[in-house]
């Protein structure tokens, strides 16, 4: 029976990439081993290794193509004793082996091979994956974005990179440190590039220690260098959280103000998909309980760019909590030759008058299908993407709950002392009188993060939730 | 440079390492009169400014904790003799001894201790928590072995600007033992910084002491596995401590990389102020104050060289208590921070 080779996946969120290479030819005879092809994903270029011995019968997608989802046949291996001949149009009804490629992607650069932080070989199911692949998103219009600017599509991706460059440019002492942010380029690729234009002394890798890492960075920012530290995820800054509260945060202020920590402490935040309890978490409402901290935690690609460039300016510490399944997605980001935002101002996401739902970051996903579907039930929303959890944009909240009198909230986090608690903590008191409703407060579950993929959307918001929340609120 | 057997950056290992309780095992650098007058004026007004401090706390005037370096005057004098301007320094929560040093004012530290205005965070830092942009002083840090990778990181910002300044990083025995110490010492050592590594060992981490709470109780070689070198030095004879301080400075000067250097000291007062220390004996101390105190050794020289009378040592004794005296005048006259700096200093 001809063995089909399917198209892998190389990572926890890889759901299509490019076939970019061939590395066989049809008739070529492969063992188990053998570098078969080159894929690349949005994060890096993975050589396919051959799982079953044989000859390649067929190549089932041409070198080139874009966009081949993950599971595609991608080739056919013929066993011993059969011919090409022999290969029917039809294929066989179940792939023998989804991943039989991907269990062993022997990495271009071979940092991520073995490492089990980063769990390459973990194939997203593509059934629970919570957004669909770099689509466009559309965005309403920021009044901090002059009217007729050009946009242009970028991944958030591109944008963190693109933040991270143009401050380089612009200022000598911004360097960026971390682990694999030189040479492999970046464990998600943020950093691509900024190696082969900074240097290594400005694109620093480090050794894996965070606690140790990120004191070099506050030392160095105390200095008067701005770095920006890299955590691969934050889940490994935990390491390091004494130094970010302890040394950044509180040195302003023990030192009467002669000395603080001007730096960006960076990196995916919060859940990607099936890496299980221990790199999932997410620290929004962590960091944004901390005086001396600024915290950001972006949605949109033109807001992880323009909000990071402030952050680099910023003469604070700068808690900046990226997104993993959010680096893909491309939104339109302004064509400016400096384009920087505002930190600590909410954007309106969209105006609407029947109820209010403020989220920020990956939970804006949610958010925004969920609106949508509310509008087919004619339940006008208001959408506030907070953007900044701290300082927090209240005002704009208040503003918006003053209209609708009805507030839903919307994060992946804890449900225990929550962002979202924290928002209807302040609402309450502070326009008790303009609610219609209690607020309703959507967030992850209670509970570690489990692996299996029922439990782990179980465990996850869902657009469902945040739906029957706002129906609830407004007493339909 | 003066010749010195006690520590040599230059080689792998001293030749002549004194032991732990031979306190005069070595042949130290010898200094001039100029350096010896120096060393024990400066020396003395630490210890007459932990004396005073001490007395403050306990009439109430200072709070929380209070960590005094009386006994451990040596290093820190004998360190600063061998730096320059430019050259940074960080320290753990026993700092008032490294900010006298480092030429920051007494009133400004004692004003510091008594939470006003007039102290060097306004009030707002304390014991543990002071700073100084001027002198670069890079604190004073409550959370034990922080000052480690901060220090690190002020090497990193010395390499990155490509200047010739050396970071120097004290830390006890105690904060020896963090994993974040070793973080550093790799970071430090693979990126060739300029970074002096100086171990305060006074014997105990709080109560507990190095025998009871280190595998490896000879820190000057807690670098080896990285191929840091590191020397022992009698941390009770400012001579012994500059020389070593000298060599180790000028090896990460000329690109090197960190250097070790384990001081053997000894604090005389407890742990803290609220510590009555009974993890040790009276005599220990006892022995220790009479034998081997660093300010008595400087005196002692002066006055058989000559270089000094008994008048002018007393004159000078009364220069120093005169600007202790003042500055505790000051810190317990000078107003508490006004109620607005609560919210002040918070964010740029």
């Amino acid at each position: 029976m001809p063995i089909d080779i399917l198209m892998p996946a190389l990572s926890p969120t890889m759901e299509e990439g490019t076939l970019s290479k061939w590395l066989k030819k049809e008739g070529d005879t492969v063992t188990s081993g053998d570098v078969i092809a080159e894929i690349e994903t949005d994060k890096a270029t993975m050589e396919v290794e051959a799982v079953d011995e044989g000859v390649i019968g067929k190549l089932l997608i041409e070198a080139g193509t874009e966009n081949v989802k993950v599971n595609t046949p991608i080739a056919v291996l013929l066993q011993e004793g059969e011919s090409a001949d022999a290969m029917s149009a039809e294929k066989p009804a179940q792939p023998e082996a989804p991943k039989a490629n991907a269990d062993t992607p022997a990495a271009t650069s071979d940092a991520a091979g073995g490492k089990a932080r980063e769990a390459k070989d973990e194939p997203a199911s593509s059934a629970d994956s919570k957004v669909p692949a770099a689509p466009k998103v559309d965005v309403a219009a920021d009044p901090d974005i002059p009217e007729g600017t050009e946009m242009v599509s970028t991944t958030v991706r591109e944008a963190l990179r693109d933040a991270m460059a143009e401050e380089m440019r612009r200022d000598e002492s911004v360097f960026v440190m971390g682990e694999e942010v030189a040479e492999y380029q970046g464990a998600y690729k943020v950093t691509q590039g900024l190696l082969q234009e900074f240097g290594a002394r400005r694109v620093v890798d480090t050794p894996i220690t965070e606690h140790g890492f990120a004191g070099v960075g506050v030392g160095a920012a105390m200095s008067g260098l701005r770095p920006i530290v890299e955590f691969m995820t934050f889940n490994f800054a935990m390491q390091a959280i004494d130094q970010i509260i302890n040394s950044a945060a509180k040195t302003l202020y023990m030192s009467g103000g002669q000395m603080g920590a001007p730096m960006v402490f960076r990196g995916p935040n919060g859940a990607a998909a099936r890496v299980g309890a221990q790199h999932s978490q997410d620290y929004a409402a962590w960091y944004s309980s901390i005086p001396g901290l600024k915290v950001v935690m972006p949605y949109t690609a033109a807001d992880a760019k323009g909000l990071l460039k402030a952050a680099i300016r910023d003469p604070n510490p700068v808690i900046f909590l990226e997104n993993e399944i959010l680096y893909g997605q491309s939104f339109d980001v302004p064509k400016m030759d400096d384009f920087v935002l505002p930190i600590g101002k909410a954007r309106i996401h969209k105006t609407g008058k029947d109820v209010t739902i403020v989220s920020f970051g990956i939970g804006m996903t949610y958010a925004t299908k969920a609106m949508a579907e509310l509008e087919k039930d004619g339940i006008d929303v208001e959408l506030i993407d907070l953007r900044t959890l701290r300082p927090m944009d209240l005002p704009t909240v208040i503003e918006s709950v003053k209209k609708t009198g009805r507030l839903v909230t919307v994060e992946e986090g804890y449900p225990q002392n929550s962002v979202g608690t924290e928002i209807a903590t302040r609402v309450m008191q502070q326009a008790f009188d303009y609610l219609d409703a209690p607020i309703l407060t959507i967030a992850g579950k209670d509970v570690p993060m489990p692996y299996a993929a029922n439990l782990e959307k179980l465990a996850l918001p869902t657009v469902g939730e945040v739906v029957q929340a706002v129906k609830t609120v407004c007493y339909k | 440079m003066a010749p010195n057997k006690t520590a040599s950056a230059s080689g792998r290992k001293s030749a002549a390492k004194p032991a732990r309780k031979d306190f005069n095992g070595g042949t130290y650098a010898e200094f001039d009169k100029d350096q010896e007058i120096k060393a024990y004026r400066d020396m003395l007004l630490i210890r007459r400014f932990e004396e005073k401090a001490g007395q403050l706390y306990g009439m109430g005037f200072i709070g929380g904790f209070c960590h005094l370096y009386i006994g451990q005057e040596a290093v820190v004098v004998g360190m600063q003799m061998s730096l320059k301007e430019g050259d940074q320094v960080i320290t753990g929560y026993r700092d008032h001894g490294h900010m006298l040093a480092t030429g920051m004012s007494a009133r400004g530290v004692m004003a510091e201790l008594t939470g006003r205005r007039g102290g060097y965070s306004k009030g707002k830092g304390g014991s543990m928590h002071m700073f100084s942009k001027e002198k670069q002083f890079y604190g004073g840090h409550g959370i034990v072995g922080a000052q480690v990778s901060l220090g690190t990181g002020l090497a990193f910002a010395n390499k990155y600007r490509g200047n010739d300044s050396v970071s120097t990083a004290y830390f006890g025995d105690g904060a020896a033992n963090q994993g974040q110490v070793y973080e550093s010492f790799n970071m430090a050592q693979l990126w060739k910084l300029p970074i002096v590594y100086v171990i305060e060992n006074n014997r105990y981490a709080m109560g507990t002491s190095v025998s009871r709470a280190s595998a490896q109780t000879d820190f000057s070689q807690r670098g080896a596995s990285f191929g840091i070198p590191g020397f022992q030095v009698d941390g009770m004879d400012v001579r012994a401590v500059k020389a070593a301080g000298d060599e180790a400075v000028e090896h990460c000067r000329s690109g090197k990389g960190p250097v070790i250097l384990e001081m053997l000291t000894y604090r005389y007062r407890g742990h803290s102020m609220s510590d009555p220390a009974k993890y040790r004996s009276k005599d220990e101390v006892q022995k220790m104050r009479s034998e081997h105190d660093p300010i008595e050794q400087v005196k002692i020289r002066l006055m058989d060289k000559g270089w000094a009378t008994e008048e002018q040592l007393k004159a000078m004794d009364k220069d120093v208590r005169d600007i202790v005296s003042d500055s505790a005048d000051f810190a317990q006259s000078d107003p508490e921070p006004d109620t607005s700096e609560l919210y002040t200093d918070i964010l740029l």
